[in-house]
């Protein structure tokens, strides 16, 4: 989320002093997206240099100095709300990189490496719902956010689950271990070629 | 003290080669007012832990016991009276009786008990609106929406000061923000009423209204989550004294 659009949701409310607006928005994004409120100040002089914000001509220069929303402003924060982030690319994930990996060292129990990665998100899970339940009662945004993580872990949670049973499923199919059969598959005895055709099978 | 304590349970059936072993030397407790939770994909043993819980089925071996008292050579009858007063059931699909209507059903594990039908219709509507479903007492099963049909499933399985309520996928057959309110449920009825929950589920998000979860795999406990007291279980207390 950028500063920017932030206080146009802001403004789009209606007229508001400077030092009111880093208020606001430390008050409503804090607890959620820790964003740097000293930039309200440097972010409001760039929006009224672009034509999105205007000063209101009410309380001079500085923080008492007010802004109101253009209809440029009213314009962009429309577009950007209907504007999809970029999820195109999945992101570098650290987790399937171990569950991969463990795939490959003959000591390590792939088992127990999902099951450790699993009860630390239900712990977080089971923080989270706590949070929710007690201490975000009323309080719709934090509830929603704690929603989207919630869901996120999840959906974490889900994969791990579907990786074990893709993992049992390759297992029970001629290999007494997932290594086995990697290497029964590809009949390469010295290097571990999944990642790699893992790879081009996403690129294709 | 702990509610239930599974102590070494195994579960098997059929024999030699054709032999299953649904659960191998499980143990399990659960606390007064505490609310577990076991987790594990589908074969892993969690209905069968549940039944095994809930005096519906004998464990090849091991023991069970509740409030303290171990269950395994209990007779038929004190068995059957345990069912009735102290242990509670929640199903996926609700299992309530299509002819009768909601307080019915709530007051319905009284009766069984002995309690004349007119007495027990006064605890059956206090469960409902203990749920806020009172307004719908008068109402039959299929009259009533999936969320709610399971909320008057929850007060059948609270009636009569029962204190150990075993859930298999409670929440299975409901949308996420009914199935959220079911956990609610199950877990004021630990909180508020006192009672021991153990709530067999899939689902992580669902898993993770409990204080405990139990991780269960191939009919053994593999793992278990330590969430060390933290604020949050500071307002827990706060708001649930």
């Amino acid at each position: 989320m950028s500063v920017r659009h932030a206080l146009l949701a802001l403004l789009s409310e209606g007229p508001k002093y400077g030092l009111r607006l880093r208020e606001e928005f430390e008050t409503r994004t804090g607890d959620v997206w820790p964003l740097n409120g000293g930039q309200v100040y440097t972010t409001l002089q760039r929006l009224e240099r672009d034509g999105l914000v205007e000063s209101d001509g009410t309380g001079g220069e500085g923080p008492r100095k007010g802004f109101r929303i253009t209809a440029e402003g009213e314009r962009e924060l429309a577009v950007w709300l209907r504007t999809p982030p970029d999820l195109s690319s999945p992101p570098r994930d650290e987790l399937v990189m171990k569950i991969l990996v463990a795939l490959y060292v003959p000591s390590a129990d792939v088992h127990a490496v999902i099951q450790a990665h699993r009860r630390y998100l239900v712990e977080l899970m089971q923080q989270w719902t706590r949070i929710k339940e007690y201490d975000a009662e009323g309080d719709l945004n934090m509830s929603l956010a704690i929603d989207a993580e919630l869901f996120r872990l999840d959906g974490v949670a889900r994969w791990l689950d579907a990786a074990e049973a893709r993992v049992n499923r390759a297992a029970t199919e001629g290999a007494t271990t997932w290594a086995d059969a990697v290497q029964a598959s590809t009949g390469n005895q010295t290097r571990a070629p999944l990642p790699r055709q893992w790879r081009e099978r996403v690129r294709r | 003290m702990s509610m239930l304590e599974l102590r070494r349970v195994s579960r098997s059936y059929g024999q030699g080669d054709a032999e299953v072993h649904a659960l191998r030397e499980v143990s399990l407790t659960a606390d007064e007012g505490e609310m577990v939770a076991v987790m594990g994909p589908s074969g892993s043993g969690k209905s069968t832990l549940l039944t095994i819980a809930g005096t519906l089925e004998e464990p090849t071996s091991g023991e069970v016991l509740i409030a303290g008292q171990p269950v395994g050579k209990a007779s038929r009858n004190t068995k059957a009276r345990l069912r009735r007063r102290v242990i509670g059931y929640v199903f996926q699909d609700f299992n309530l009786l299509p002819g009768l209507t909601a307080a019915e059903n709530v007051s319905l594990p009284l009766e069984l008990d002995g309690v004349s039908a007119r007495k027990a219709r006064v605890p059956g509507l206090r469960g409902l609106e203990r749920l806020g479903l009172g307004e719908r007492a008068a109402h039959y099963p299929d009259q009533l929406s999936g969320g709610e049909r399971q909320r008057v499933a929850i007060a059948r399985a609270m009636v009569g000061e029962r204190r150990l309520l075993l859930a298999d996928e409670p929440s299975g057959a409901l949308d996420s923000t009914n199935a959220q309110a079911v956990m609610r449920l199950l877990l004021d009825a630990c909180k508020v009423g006192g009672m021991t929950a153990v709530v067999v589920t899939h689902d992580a998000q669902l898993a993770s209204w409990a204080d405990r979860v139990v991780f269960l795999r191939d009919g053994q406990v593999t793992d278990q989550t330590t969430v060390a007291p933290g604020p949050e279980s500071f307002l827990t207390q706060e708001r649930h004294p």
